[in-house]
Parts: C-alpha cells; sequence; structure tokens
C-alpha cells in the first residue's frame, strides 16, 4: 500500500506566511493549498459568520492513505463543525482535527487568519 | 465415515419442495443423500400463483428455487420422472428408466383435479387447471376460441373462470350446488358473489348436473345439463375438486383413507414407519388439507421425524381469504356455524355496497368459532386473531362487522395479541417469533422477512406482520425516529413536500424555515439529501454556487472519487449504443491522459484515474465529439441497458435499442433518492436483464410489458409484472408517473426495491395509484417530469461553460502542480493506483 509520507515539520521557527487569496476559498465548504515550506497540503474550509471563520487541516486522510480531506462535506455535529471524509466518511472536527469516530485518529492542524484579502497560515 | 442414508422424496411441488428445503436448513444433508423425483417437466413452483402464469409471470419466475439450487446442495433432482412403482419389500421405487433404493421415502405427490365420470370427458377441448402444462393446454385451446366454460363453482373453479375470462373467452361458471362456493359461504354470501361475478360479465349457471358432453354445432362442443338443456363452448375446464394422487401408495399396500389420501400419523408416518407422506395426498386424522401452508407443516414434522426429533402435526386451521374475480372472500374457521351446537350467527348485509359478513359466535357470547366475508376483506385479519387465538370477543360482538361509522370497535392493535399468535402460517411464524428475530437484531420489516421467513410464502400476512413489527419496534423504544439527522426533524418525504410546496429554493432558506431549534451548518446526510430534493424539484445545475457545498465530491466534481483520489470517467452511451468514431474518441482520450479503461457492468466505458485538473479537459474534449455526463456520479438515472432487439436479432419483435435510447434520453439528469437503472429486452428471452433493474421492459407482440421495482446489487430482487402491453406513449406516462412518486415518497437512499418492500399496500396500491389515478395525482406527476425533462442541460457542459466554476478543478489554489501523492503502477498494459 502506497503511503504518502509528510515530511515532518523540524523547521527551525514558525512563522505566519501567506497561502493564499480570501477570493481562493469557497463558503461552507473546502479548497486545497500547497503549503512550500512543509511540502504539505492544507485542507482549508470557511464558514463566513462563524467563529472563527476559517480552518486549516492535512488535506491527508490517514484512513484511505488519499489526500481528500479538502473535498468532503462540511457540517455540524452536536454544535462542532467537522467535515466528513469524502471516501470512507469519518467525521473529523474543524477546531482541532479530532476524528469522531475513532479517538485515536487526529489530523494535523494549523492556525490560520486573515489579513485584508490573504489568507495567513502559521508553518 | 458412515454412509450416508438414502432419502427419496417422490414429488417436487411446493411441499416437496419445501421440504427440501428444511432438509437442507436442518442440516441434515450430513445424514442423507437426497434424490427428489418430479413427474412435472418444471422444477417446483409456486401453484398458488400459478394464475399468474397468464399475466406475464413465466415458468422461471414462478420457480421455487434457482435453477442450480438442488445441485449447489448436492440434492439430485430428477425432474419429468414419474415413479411408477414402491417395492416395500425391496425398499426400491421404480420409474422408467430403473430401481432405486431408499432408506426413507417420503410421499409428496399432492393431488390431482377430479374429473367425474361424463360422458365425453375425453373429448379435445376438456381441461384441467393444475399444472403448468395444464395452462399452456388451456392457451392454445384458447387461441381459437371465443368462449369457454368451468365445470364447478369452488375457489379453483373461480380462479380458472378468470383466467379464461383473461384470455379474452365468454366465460361462464356451471355449479352443481345451488350456490358458488358451497363450502365456504352461505346462501346469502353465495347470491351476492353470485351478483358480483355476473357484473364482470360471467355467467352463473347454479343447480346445474351435467350429464355429457358432446360435439357442439356453433361451438367446438355442447354440455347437455340433465335437465335437458344445453350449452354450447369450445372448451371445458373441470375444477370439481381435487383428489389425493395416492395410487402409487394403494399399490403397495399402505393404509389409505376411506375417500383416499395416505394415512399419516402426527409424525407424518404412514402405516410402514420407512415411508413418510406430506401434503395434499396425506390424510390426516380424516382430514385432507388443501392449502399450502399446512403442508409446509407437515414438510417441517417429516424433517424432525427423519432426524430423530418428536415435532408433531397438530392439525391446521383452513382459514382463507381471497381475491377471486376481484371480489374479496374470506372464510374463518367454522364458517357455516355447523360444527358447535348453540352457536349464534350476527349478520350484516349490505345491498348497496354488496358486501356481506357473518360472524359465528359461542354460545355465550365470548369466543369466536368462525366467520365469513364476501365483498370486502378488510376485517379479515382482526377476526382471524381473534379466532385463532380465543381471545375474549368485545360486548357487542357485532361491532366487530358493522361499517366504521356505525361505532364499530376498532380492529384489535398488534399489542392485543398473545405471543403464541400465528402471524405468518405459511411459515409457522409467530408474534413471539418476530420479538425473537427483533431482539436478534433484526431492526426493520425487511430484516424479520429474512430471519423469519414471515411473509414470503402466499403473502396474505403482509399487513398484520408489518403492523406487528411496527408495533413491536416501538415498543422497544426503537423509536422509530424518523428524523432525517440532528438538523432536521422530518423525513425525506416530508421535506420534498416542503420544499414543493413552499417553493424553497436554497439549502440556506429550508434550514432557516425547518432546521432544528439551535441549528447550524447541516451534515453530510441532509445537505445532499436536500440538495437531491432540489434537484428532483427544480434540476438546477448542481454546480450552481448555492449548491456546491451541498454536494457529495462525486457531485461536486462530477466524477466519482477513487480510493486513491483521482476521478473516474463515464460519458453517457444511451442504450449501450456507440458509433465507432465516438469509440475512437474514447480510446484517445484515455490515451492521451493515461486512464485505466474498461467495459462496465453498465453497457458503458469508465475511464478511471483521472487527476482533478484534467477533468475539464478529459471532458472538453469528449463534449466536443458529442458526448455528454453520464451521471454515473449522481443518485439518478444510471444507465438503460439494451438488448439488439428486432434490427438484429432473429427473436427481436420491437426495436429494444432504440427504446432504451429514447428512455435514457428522456430521464437523464432525473435526481432521485437513490440510483435508477433500467433495461429493455427485445423478446421474452430477456437478454437485457430488465427484471432485475428498477424499471424493467420486455416487448412484447402489442407493445410493451413494464416491470418494476427490481434489484441487482446486494439483495436481489426480480421486478414484477406492473402493466403489459404498452404502447410507447402509454409506457413513457406510465414511467413518468411512476418515478415521480418515487421521487416523491420514497426515503433517502432507497432505491425502488426497498421502496416498494416497504410500500403499505404493496404493488396493488402502486397500481391503484400510478394505473387508475387512485390519488388524482397523475397529471400533477406527468406535468412535473416534464418540467424536469424540458430544464435538463449536460452538467459538464454547463460547467464548461463558467470559467468561477472551473477555478474548482485544481489540486491546490495557490499552486500548478498536481497532487503529488498519487502514485500509479502498471498492470496488463494500463496504470492503476500504486
Ligand atoms: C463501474 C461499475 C463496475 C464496473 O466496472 O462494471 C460500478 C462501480 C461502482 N458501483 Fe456499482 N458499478 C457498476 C455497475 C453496477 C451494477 C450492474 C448494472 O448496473 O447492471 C450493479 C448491480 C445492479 C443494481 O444496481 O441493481 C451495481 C451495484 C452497486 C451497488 C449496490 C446497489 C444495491 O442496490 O444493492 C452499489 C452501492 C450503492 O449504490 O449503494 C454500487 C456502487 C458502486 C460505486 C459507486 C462504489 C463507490 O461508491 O465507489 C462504484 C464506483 C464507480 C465509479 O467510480 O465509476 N454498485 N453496480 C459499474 C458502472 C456501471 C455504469 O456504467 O454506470
Ligand atoms: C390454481 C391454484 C390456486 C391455489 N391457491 C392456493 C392458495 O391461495 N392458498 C393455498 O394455500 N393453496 C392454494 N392452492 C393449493 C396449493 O397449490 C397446494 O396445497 C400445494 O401445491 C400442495 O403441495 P403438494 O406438494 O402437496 O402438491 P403439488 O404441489 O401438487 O405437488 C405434487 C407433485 O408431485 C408430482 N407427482 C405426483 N405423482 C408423482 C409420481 N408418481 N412420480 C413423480 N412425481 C409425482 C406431481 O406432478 C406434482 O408436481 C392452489 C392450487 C391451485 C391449483
Ligand atoms: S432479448 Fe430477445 S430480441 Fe433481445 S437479443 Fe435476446 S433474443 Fe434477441
Ligand atoms: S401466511 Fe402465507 S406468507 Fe405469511
Amino acid at each position: 500500500m502506497n503511503v504518502f509520507a509528510v515530511a515532518s515539520n523540524t523547521l527551525p521557527a514558525m512563522r505566519w506566511q501567506p497561502l493564499c487569496r480570501r477570493a481562493d476559498l469557497v463558503a461552507f465548504s473546502g479548497v486545497v493549498a500547497w503549503l512550500e515550506t512543509s511540502a504539505a497540503q492544507v485542507a482549508l474550509f470557511y464558514l463566513p459568520g462563524h467563529t472563527p471563520e476559517l480552518y486549516a487541516l492535512d488535506h491527508f486522510d490517514p484512513f484511505s492513505n488519499a489526500c481528500v480531506i479538502g473535498r468532503g462535506i462540511v457540517g455540524d455535529l452536536n454544535g462542532a463543525p467537522v467535515i466528513a471524509s469524502p471516501l470512507y466518511k469519518q467525521h473529523f472536527r474543524l477546531s482541532d482535527g479530532q476524528c469522531l469516530e475513532d479517538e485515536r485518529v487526529q489530523l494535523r492542524t494549523w492556525p490560520v487568519r486573515f489579513e485584508n484579502d490573504h489568507v495567513l497560515i502559521e508553518a | 465415515m458412515a454412509t450416508k442414508e438414502t432419502l427419496i422424496i417422490i414429488g417436487n411441488g411446493m411441499v416437496g419442495h419445501h421440504l427440501v428445503e428444511q432438509v437442507i436448513e436442518a442440516g441434515a444433508l450430513a445424514r442423507f443423500d437426497v434424490t427428489v423425483f418430479g413427474e412435472e417437466r418444471h422444477r417446483a413452483y409456486d401453484r398458488v400463483h400459478l394464475s399468474e402464469y397468464f399475466t406475464g409471470r413465466d415458468a422461471e419466475s414462478l420457480a421455487l428455487c434457482d435453477a442450480d439450487y438442488y445441485a449447489q446442495h448436492g440434492v439430485t433432482l430428477y425432474s419429468n420422472v414419474k415413479v411408477t412403482e414402491i417395492d416395500r419389500a425391496a425398499k426400491t421405487v421404480v420409474t422408467a428408466s430403473g430401481r432405486y433404493a431408499f432408506d426413507h421415502l417420503v410421499l409428496a405427490t399432492g393431488s390431482f383435479p377430479f374429473v367425474p365420470p361424463i360422458e365425453g370427458r375425453e373429448r379435445p377441448g376438456c381441461l384441467v387447471y393444475r399444472t403448468l402444462s395444464d395452462l399452456d393446454a388451456i392457451r392454445d385451446a384458447a387461441r381459437n376460441a371465443t368462449n369457454g366454460v368451468v365445470v364447478g363453482g369452488g375457489l379453483l373453479g373461480l380462479e380458472a373462470a378468470n383466467a379464461l375470462r383473461g384470455l379474452n373467452l365468454d366465460t361462464a361458471v356451471v355449479e352443481f350446488a345451488p350456490r358458488l362456493m358451497p363450502m365456504q359461504v352461505d346462501r346469502e354470501g353465495g347470491e351476492l358473489l353470485k351478483e358480483k361475478i355476473e357484473a364482470l360479465g360471467v355467467q352463473v349457471l347454479t343447480e346445474r348436473a351435467t350429464q355429457r358432453i358432446e360435439q357442439g354445432e356453433q361451438s367446438r362442443l355442447r354440455i347437455v345439463f340433465q335437465d335437458d338443456k344445453v350449452l354450447e363452448t369450445d372448451l371445458i375446464v373441470f375444477s370439481a375438486g381435487i383428489r389425493p394422487q395416492d395410487e402409487l401408495a394403494r399399490d403397495c399396500g399402505l393404509e389409505i383413507g376411506e375417500r383416499g389420501g395416505v394415512v399419516i400419523d402426527d409424525h407424518c408416518r404412514t402405516s410402514d414407519p420407512a415411508i413418510l407422506a406430506v401434503g395434499e395426498v396425506a390424510l390426516w386424522n380424516q382430514s385432507i388439507f388443501g392449502l399450502v401452508a399446512p403442508g409446509y407443516q407437515m414438510a417441517k414434522v417429516a424433517v424432525s421425524t427423519l432426524t430423530g426429533g418428536d415435532a408433531r402435526f397438530g392439525g391446521a386451521d383452513m382459514s382463507t381469504k381471497l381475491k377471486l374475480l376481484g371480489v374479496d372472500v374470506g372464510a374463518i374457521g367454522d364458517a357455516h356455524g355447523e360444527r358447535t351446537p348453540g352457536a349464534r350467527m350476527f349478520r350484516y348485509l349490505d345491498p348497496l355496497t354488496q358486501l356481506y359478513r357473518k360472524l359465528v359466535v359461542s354460545s355465550d357470547g365470548k369466543k369466536l368459532l368462525g366467520a365469513m366475508l364476501v365483498g370486502d376483506n378488510g376485517v379479515y385479519d382482526t377476526l382471524l386473531q381473534y379466532y385463532a387465538n380465543s381471545l375474549e370477543l368485545p360486548k357487542e360482538p357485532a361491532s366487530l362487522i358493522l361499517p366504521q361509522q356505525s361505532g364499530a370497535a376498532p380492529a384489535l392493535g398488534p399489542g392485543a395479541l398473545p405471543d403464541t399468535a400465528m402471524i405468518c402460517s405459511c411459515h409457522n411464524v409467530t408474534k413471539a417469533d418476530i420479538c425473537r428475530a427483533l431482539d436478534a437484531g433484526a431492526q426493520d420489516l425487511a430484516g424479520v422477512k429474512g430471519a423469519t421467513k414471515a411473509s414470503t410464502g402466499c403473502g396474505g400476512c403482509a399487513t398484520l406482520l408489518k403492523s406487528v413489527v411496527d408495533f413491536e419496534l416501538e415498543a422497544r423504544g426503537v423509536e422509530v425516529d424518523t428524523s432525517l439527522c440532528e438538523h432536521f426533524a422530518y423525513t425525506r418525504q416530508a421535506l420534498y413536500d416542503i420544499v414543493r410546496v413552499e417553493g424553497i429554493k436554497t439549502f440556506g432558506e429550508l434550514m432557516e424555515k425547518h432546521g432544528s431549534p439551535g441549528h447550524g451548518l447541516g451534515c453530510d446526510i441532509c445537505k445532499p439529501t436536500v440538495s437531491s430534493i432540489l434537484a428532483s424539484c427544480f434540476n438546477e445545475p448542481i454546480m450552481d454556487a448555492a449548491h456546491v457545498p451541498l454536494q457529495d465530491t462525486n457531485d461536486t466534481f462530477m466524477a466519482n472519487m477513487q480510493k486513491n483520489g483521482t476521478y473516474s470517467v463515464v460519458p453517457r452511451i444511451a442504450g449501450g449504443e456507440i458509433t465507432p468514431e465516438k469509440l475512437m474518441v474514447l480510446g484517445q482520450v484515455a490515451q492521451k491522459f493515461e486512464l485505466y479503461t474498461k467495459v462496465t457492468g453498465g453497457q458503458r466505458i469508465d475511464l478511471f484515474g483521472a487527476r482533478l485538473e484534467d477533468l475539464p479537459a478529459i471532458w472538453g474534449e469528449l463534449i466536443a465529439a458529442g458526448f455528454e455526463t453520464g451521471h454515473a456520479y449522481g443518485k439518478s438515472l444510471r444507465t438503460v441497458k439494451s438488448c439488439v432487439g428486432s434490427t438484429w436479432c432473429r427473436y427481436g419483435v420491437q426495436d429494444s435499442v432504440g427504446m432504451a435510447i429514447a428512455l435514457e434520453h428522456r430521464y437523464k439528469g432525473l435526481r432521485a433518492p437513490h440510483k435508477i437503472k433500467f433495461g429493455v429486452s427485445g423478446c421474452t428471452r430477456e437478454c437485457a436483464e430488465a427484471q432485475s433493474k428498477d424499471i424493467g421492459i420486455i416487448a412484447t407482440e402489442n407493445g410493451w410489458n413494464l416491470y418494476v421495482c427490481g434489484n441487482g446489487g446486494m439483495r436481489p430482487r426480480h421486478a414484477e409484472l406492473f402493466a403489459t402491453d404498452l404502447d410507447d406513449e402509454a409506457l413513457y406516462r406510465t414511467i413518468d408517473r411512476f418515478l415521480m412518486f418515487y421521487v416523491r415518497t420514497a426515503d433517502r437512499l432507497q432505491r425502488t426495491a426497498t421502496w416498494r418492500e416497504n410500500l403499505e399496500g404493496g404493488l396493488d396500491y402502486l397500481k391503484e395509484v400510478i394505473l387508475e389515478d387512485s390519488l388524482s395525482l397523475g397529471d400533477e406527476l406527468e406535468r412535473q417530469m416534464q418540467t424536469l425533462i424540458e430544464r435538463y442541460e449536460c452538467e459538464w457542459a454547463n460547467a464548461l461553460s463558467d470559467p468561477e466554476k472551473l477555478k474548482r478543478f485544481r489540486s491546490f489554489v495557490n499552486d500548478e502542480r498536481p497532487d503529488p501523492s498519487i502514485i500509479m503502477t502498471s498492470e496488463r498494459g494500463q496504470l492503476r493506483p500504486a
């Protein structure tokens, strides 16, 4: 089986860096950005009107070993915003990447925020 | 290992077959080598539904098991082989081709139709009604006939009369007794029945003793009655009762009853302990049981006896309910009130609505001894439960048969039934069995049916079973919670109605107006469901901004996501027909984008392994070549499978490919609760396997037969005949209504087969709604379908013309590179996920 290895993030200091633009996002859905400094695929979810309104999770789905999280359906379960994997339908909490069906699995998350028209990520 | 004992079963009818099933289920094949002889050319079939042979079912669909069922289990079946002798001393049976030794023998030879010894009864055109071959003979005889007579006005006689009527013959029934169905109904009931049947154009002659049959003058035959009156007819079907087929047993000296039948004890043993008898040939306690349910019980007992068990046959209830020529008739217990002294009767007769009901009640008024119903079986189930379980009657028993508005007692709820209440007599399933199945994990009606087989025999218990299951589920607090999810406390059907009635066009609006309190974003259950409902109602492109966040990734990218995050591309190839030019384009596109290529089970070509960013370019080329999306990703019409039909095939009677293409184009893009598949075959050979589809169409000389609610997949189900000999227009209209009704009323992810199985009222109800327009919905359903058809556009063409929509087709919003995690390897000359 092909396990896509994500380069481990051992770069010296974390820093806020621009990732993409606000206009690249799709409201109440996901898009994916390439994070050059970590060679990682970041799924971005934009929920206008909610707090927070922007989330960044790993695009890599550990259940299918494929990069697909950003293409799932956004929703909420018991009040917490979640993303459902499009392949085997597990739910991951947007706030911390925790999988609701399997407590041992948690997706990597990154701090993200808007600055004017830009989406910044701390990585 | 010890050698196995040999078990021979003579007769491969309904009970003989059930016996084999029971042997298999009991694991007794480990002990017995089983050989079955059947005189008929067909393997066991559903004789109870024999008449459906004339209304569209064939021998194969009536068969009680798959063709290889016996072989698969190592049971030897000799069809078309008659056993001519039993040699008890040598323990062998004899057939034309040899002798076969047995250790145990079971007689399941059933019965044969009794033909009274009337002069002339051997004339051609004199027939009986028992086997498929009999029906073939009737059909042949009817070909050049204009009229037919049934001799015998009992249950089977009336069924035969209905069949003759269906073959377009002027039909008459001749009965010796003063009324029809003398066994089941009394004078009042019989008169009512006669009126009803005459109103259907069937002539009824009672108190007529047939004396002889001669050559006719206007018709082929002439019946001469005792009073020298005559009746001319082209064919005669004798239905004057049945007699046990006990010849073999007689010849070898087994004990036989005075009026026939092989005498058995409670263990189904005959007077020779090595020989058992079951079914209609067996005489237990002076009675022959001419119904399938008691036969099945005997089969069970016989297996127990064979395997050293102690099960006993204790008689069976002969209550029946039927619809004869569309007239309900029901008889329970001692319907005539002749068997218990002091019994009291209540009668209700309504000459206007032609309804007759009679109760036979014990002298103290507490117990129901019997009942008789003509014209409406609505109260049958309730009465049967009072009878079978000796429940105490309400203070005024008459309330049970009075029409509702005169303050009748409510129907007996399932809660009032004791655990021992027999729910399905065909399979001997009690209320307790149902509760056990539920406790063991069955979650719904289908689960209970699977676990207990209830309602899979004659089907008469379907309504009762459903009410018991629903009641018990509720009692278990499995509150049949019908909420779609935490965001909507509605069923899919209810949401559908809300959307349609209020004209709601977006998810947001629906959530705001009808979402649960403290509502939020929705979830992966309600969003695609609502999206599908919106599409069924308004058919706006699914890629429109408002709808995008609702979709599964498959719908969002209009392609099916594969396990490595790539997608498959399935263009529509309507009816499976494709030009060489288009075929080459598929090849070229696959080559150019390095796509794995496979012919699908749905008669089209799937290109796998497309990267997200390549999808628009791939579709650009396909659309330029005249392709359109195949909706392989949607809960919508998939394919209309066709056979080659009359254009090429020597047997084809209609252009099945043309029809398949027309249908595929008519319904493409229709969003539904689940995917929908069609099949169209050019003749009854059925090369398109239409009867395994949601909608199956089979060409006839006169048009098209329509089958509905079939399914392949996890739980295969044959489609059922819905309408016959439709012309093109009628076919479209019927399917329009059917599909729209399904879209409106089915649950989320419920295919037509499961929908149908859960539909109260079953196929009859569906026919009433669709064919007879009982809800006056027909026009509306057709109009709605028409609107959807008019609004169709290829979603891929729509997306390609809109740069905004295309923005989503890239792996990264900030980088041109394709997803580097996708790694392919090659196999048999093509790429596949590594
Ligand atoms: C490609 C194909 C297999 C093949 O290589 O032949 C296929 C592939 C899939 N089938 Fe199928 N089915 C394919 C023909 C069938 C057939 C045969 C047929 O249509 O005649 C059946 C049985 C007939 C039937 O549906 O009654 C079939 C019964 C299923 C089922 C079970 C449905 C059921 O009611 O039990 C599923 C699961 C589901 O839908 O929930 C399924 C689901 C799937 C899914 C969508 C599974 C998934 O979620 O990933 C597969 C993805 C297709 C893709 O990525 O393109 N597929 N699938 C066939 C595509 C036909 C086409 O041209 O569109
Ligand atoms: C039109 C019709 C409608 C009916 N409707 C109902 C209904 O609604 N409800 C209900 O409960 N019952 C109904 N019945 C009755 C039901 O079909 C029978 O009770 C049931 O079929 C009896 O099963 P069996 O196996 O005992 O006999 P059968 O089904 O008759 O099978 C006996 C088999 O043994 C074979 N056989 C006989 N002798 C030999 C031999 N020497 N060698 C080899 N094979 C032999 C025969 O060819 C036959 O195939 C109906 C019957 C008919 C004809
Ligand atoms: S179903 Fe009939 S018409 Fe169609 S290919 Fe088969 S034999 Fe020919
Ligand atoms: S009573 Fe015949 S199927 Fe249940």
